[in-house]
């Protein structure tokens, strides 16, 4: 415990902190006086109504010395940045939970407390005013420490087309030295230079943009091509180079469409390969399978509600928790309904329609018939750019790659274990299985279950790419069977094949037919198919298939 | 025994006799929006509307000196079965006015059996237009209070040359992208220029079409997409638009059928600067919409719950006829559909809406950005408000058909060329 005596001095110590701060401010506010006052009125004229007049506010600001410059313009881009109501002060703004504003004052970061939402009003901002915004950042940001930002910096400033901004670009080339920085410059250049007044140059550019795909390079290459006031030189240099981007655009489109179908495949696949266990190794058609999806992809968000601050791994935890609960459900669904209607096919799925139908409602009645928000990781969102022009959304890819991971440890357990051993048995001829030992009850509930549980990590991927509210499952359970049929009944490389195929001709056939027609074309596809092979691509052998 | 059965007697007449002085002094209200089924997760938010409506108005006395009370249905997004439950709710409840449907077919269903039991319906979704019922009341925004405006919007605002039209494949999209499909091209956009893609009901694969997008969008013109898309279709969409980094900036997205309640299904952030054109939206900066929110949140009892146009509609719709059977002094059909033409109630953002001849009403035409917090916030917005035209000027089959209930003409579909009403018969 201190002593008094210390209070003392440290009161004493304080007092005098505060009165060098206080003098320090004055010496400052006097030397600066000026550039303040600018700087403040600066910003005040950012609370005009006018889009354009903002757009002159902010080219003002931009050009003013003030390190807090930055942050204003990051927050107008952002739109965090508001207007107090009753001082009239510019704040910047940070949400808090609950729907409360907690306030910081734009010009000198002060710290104004917490306040309701009603009482700021927000600076808006408009598409045009925030490219705009971000050009004037992407100039101050030109000359910052870190390689990466200036690349960035530099594709900003070309994607604005501002012809007076190339002198900028011409500027920094002399005193940059980091390599993947000059190349970007490299690139800008030719950009800007498709404007350029001396003819090699631009005929040069022109032949140089043969490999952009940008569409503001497009557009002035097409203005060019056009234009019957340039050489013909220059004209048929540009029509050689649109060609080129032509021929690239459209190879890069076919990689595209095969790599669309093969994910559209996968999803297929997955969601059709629990119902590939029960429905061809039990027969039981299971109308609620697209519900044990939903279940799995609602596990998600309750994981996700409850462990909040593990959102990156929230998807690997959720997998395993999908498969236990949602095996469970089918478990129980199994033991109290379907074990009594084992070889009814027709009350079989009228039960199990039913039950599907009693899960929705449940789901309904629990979460509301809303949509819940699943977080999609960021590991998960954006895409992988392979070259410029072709790039792969991640979550398809990661979703294609857990596909075939599922396939393959269902492939496993099916032929290398005791439990798959089984299951092949009871599928070939159950009574048979019976009198060697096997116990049939046994196994149906541990093959219902692993449906069902897979029905559910499938549920997981889904809640990745689309809504997950109670009619999640109604979308997929038409799709399953249909590839579950195509493929073959009770055979996992089928499911597999039928899943991916269906994807690739769909995604073939949307670009000539629509997505409805190509929809449809599948399913009469596939009618016809049935004729001619009722048993699907890959049929199962044997006696007891002919049975 | 015989006292004891006299008294069981009197007590059954007397219970019953009350049951009817009761049913007498309430005014019955029907809600014939889907509890369950795929439209479900719209539509009970409008169920819970009119019910917070109802509950506000029997606290300030009801209406007529009688009060108010909801009769509510589940249709279960089920068309045939909306028919079946409206005829059920007037002729079996005898509601004295229903407020319901979504989606355009659902209207559709119900409109023959309004027209015959002469019951009144407040239907508050934006649709496709086409269409004048002496029985209907349209609170929702018809295309040139929604559409047309948008599209003026991101021609003149944005700059876009060169045009996407996405939808859903059903009523609604079609027509209304045939209205901007002509309208585009009475404003000299080349055909080549206009790109239509039409989707199923649900559509989750859009990696084909939002690539096709950003195909069409990198040729050198300024594009725009034009979205249709209805519901649940929208979650995917966004998200797709958000992993192949479509950014608003570049290839502006305009969505008709997107409010809060959609978004509030994800997360924004990749779509800040997407677009949608409504006639109201929950940011907007008006007392009596404080008002509204404050007492949407007490009654639904969540914080996190937002409001959005149809409700708006509902509350607009709402407010107009409790006016009207106050001035009609009854809530006879008749009585109130001439009454309440002309009624102005004050909208959620501020101004007035006023029930026009035609059963559309006046409304401002909002623009709004999407915001990384879900909501949107309005860039450009109309002077005044704008009167629902319920037959479009831009498509050749109805450029001269008007409709006004009001007396002489009364009339939901007159061709002023011929000079005929064509009677209530509608495609």
């Amino acid at each position: 415990m201190p002593s008094p005596s210390a209070y003392g001095v440290g009161a004493i110590l304080s007092v005098f902190k505060v009165l060098v701060v206080i003098l320090v401010l004055i010496i400052n506010s006097n030397s600066l006086g000026s550039e303040t006052e600018d700087f403040g009125l600066a910003i005040d004229a950012l609370k005009v109504k006018s889009f354009a007049q903002k757009e002159l506010a902010a080219t003002k600001l931009a050009g003013l010395k003030n390190e807090r410059i930055d942050i204003i313009l990051s927050a107008l881009i952002e739109g965090k940045l508001y207007t107090k109501k009753n001082s009239g002060d510019v704040v910047i703004v940070t949400r808090l939970k609950g729907g409360d504003f907690y306030l910081e004052h734009a010009a000198t970061g002060e710290n104004l407390g917490i306040v309701g939402r009603r009482e700021a009003k927000k600076i808006s901002v408009n598409n045009k005013l925030r490219r705009y915004l971000k050009s004037l950042q992407a100039v101050r940001q030109l000359n910052v420490r870190d390689s990466d930002g200036r690349v960035a910096a530099i594709e900003a400033i070309v994607k604005t087309g501002d012809a007076k901004l190339r002198s900028l670009i011409v500027a920094r080339q002399d005193i940059e030295e980091n390599e993947s920085v000059l190349k970007a410059l490299e690139n800008a250049l030719v950009v800007f230079d498709l404007e350029s007044s001396d003819p090699i140059r631009r005929l040069s550019a022109v032949e140089a943009s043969s490999n952009n795909l940008d569409s503001n390079v497009r557009g002035k290459l097409n203005e060019m091509a056009a234009d019957e006031g340039l050489s013909l030189e220059i004209r048929d240099a540009a029509i050689a180079s649109i060609k080129e981007i032509e021929k690239r655009v459209s190879r890069f489109r076919a990689i595209e469409t095969i790599f669309f179908g093969l994910s559209l495949g996968s999803i297929l696949a997955l969601a059709a390969i629990g119902l590939s266990i029960t429905f061809g190794v039990m027969g039981v058609i299971n109308m609620a399978h697209g519900e044990l999806i939903m279940l799995g992809a609602y596990t998600t968000y309750l994981i996700q509600l409850l462990l909040p601050d593990l959102i990156e791994y929230s998807l690997l935890i959720s997998v395993p928790a999908a498969f236990l609960v949602t095996g469970l459900v089918g478990i129980c669904i199994e033991r109290s309904v379907i074990r009594f209607l084992y070889g009814r096919p027709l009350e079989t799925l009228l039960a199990t329609f039913g039950i599907s139908l009693i899960l929705q409602q449940a789901v309904r009645t629990i979460f509301s018939p809303l949509n819940r928000s699943v977080v999609t990781p960021n590991w998960m969102s954006g895409s992988l750019e392979i070259v410029q022009g072709l790039s792969i959304t991640y979550n398809r890819l990661y979703i294609f790659f857990f596909a075939l991971m599922v396939f393959a440890v269902l492939l496993v357990i099916l032929q290398r274990t005791r439990l798959g051993l089984e299951v092949r048995a009871v599928t070939q001829n159950r009574d048979m299985a019976q009198v060697m030992g096997i116990r049939n009850a046994r196994v149906d509930i541990l093959t219902f279950g692993l449906g069902s549980g897979i029905a559910g990590v499938a549920g997981v991927a889904l809640s990745q790419l689309t809504n997950v509210g109670p009619n999640l499952g109604q979308s997929y359970i038409v799709d399953s069977f249909m590839v579950v049929v195509f493929g073959g009944v009770g055979n996992l490389w089928g499911t597999l094949v039928a899943g991916l195929s269906l994807g690739v001709v769909n995604k073939l056939l949307e670009p000539f037919a629509g997505a409805v027609v190509a929809k449809i074309l599948v399913l009469i596809f596939i009618i016809l198919f049935i004729q001619k092979r009722p048993r699907g691509l890959f049929p199962q052998k044997g006696r007891a298939a002919d049975s | 025994m015989y006292k004891t059965l006299q008294r069981v007697l009197v007590a059954i007449a007397l219970t019953w006799s009350t049951s009817v002085v009761c049913a007498a002094e309430t005014i019955k209200v029907g809600v014939l929006h889907s509890l369950s089924g795929t439209m479900a997760i719209s539509e009970t938010t409008l169920k819970d509307t009119i019910l917070m409506m109802i509950e506000e108005q029997n606290a300030a006395g009801g209406l007529l000196g009688k009060k108010l009370e909801a009769v509510v249905v589940d249709p279960a997004s089920n068309w045939p079965l909306f028919a079946e439950k409206a005829r059920e709710l007037i002729e079996k409840e005898k509601v004295d006015v229903v407020f319901g449907c979504w989606t355009s077919v659902s209207r559709k269903s119900v409109l023959p059996v309004f027209e015959e039991l002469n019951s009144l319906l407040f239907y508050p979704v934006q649709y496709e237009g086409e269409e004048s019922s002496k029985n209907v009341f349209y609170t929702g925004a018809a295309p040139n209070q929604q559409a047309i405006p948008a599209v003026d919007y991101l021609m003149n605002e944005v700059g876009a040359t060169r045009w996407v039209l996405a939808g859903t494949d059903y009523v609604y999209p079609r027509t209304t992208n045939k209205i901007l499909e002509a309208y585009l091209r009475s404003k000299g956009v080349a055909a080549k220029d206009i790109m239509i893609s039409y989707t199923p009901f649900g559509h989750a694969d859009w990696q084909s079409i939002v690539s096709d997008i950003k195909k069409f969008g990198s040729e050198g013109m300024k594009t725009a997409v034009v979205s249709t898309i209805n519901g649940d279709a929208n979650v995917p969409f966004y998200k797709e638009l958000g992993n192949q980094d479509v950014s608003a900036e570049d290839i502006p997205v305009i969505a008709f059928s997107v409010g809060e309640e959609e978004l509030s299904g994800f997360d924004t952030g990749p779509l800040v600067g997407h677009l949608a054109a409504w006639n109201y939206f929950m940011s907007v900066d008006a007392e009596v919409n404080d008002e509204f929110i404050d007492s949407w949140l007490a009654f639904i009892d969540d914080e996190e719950r937002v409001t959005n146009d149809p409700m708006e509609a509902h509350y607009i719709g709402f407010k107009m006829w409790a006016e009207a059977v106050e001035k009609a002094g009854t809530t006879e059909s008749e009585a109130v559909q001439e009454a309440i033409i002309g009624v102005a109630v004050h909208n959620l953002s501020g101004g007035i809406a006023t029930m026009m001849p035609n059963h559309h009403i006046t409304k401002p035409v909002l623009i709004g950005e999407i915001q990384d917090d879900g909501q949107f916030d309005t860039v450009w917005e109309t002077t005044g408000t704008v009167p629902g035209d319920a037959w479009s000027d831009y498509l050749p089959v109805s450029e001269d058909t008007i409709a006004s209930w009001q007396k002489p003409l009364s009339c939901g579909n007159y061709n002023v060329t011929s000079s005929k009403c064509s009677g209530q018969n509608y495609k």
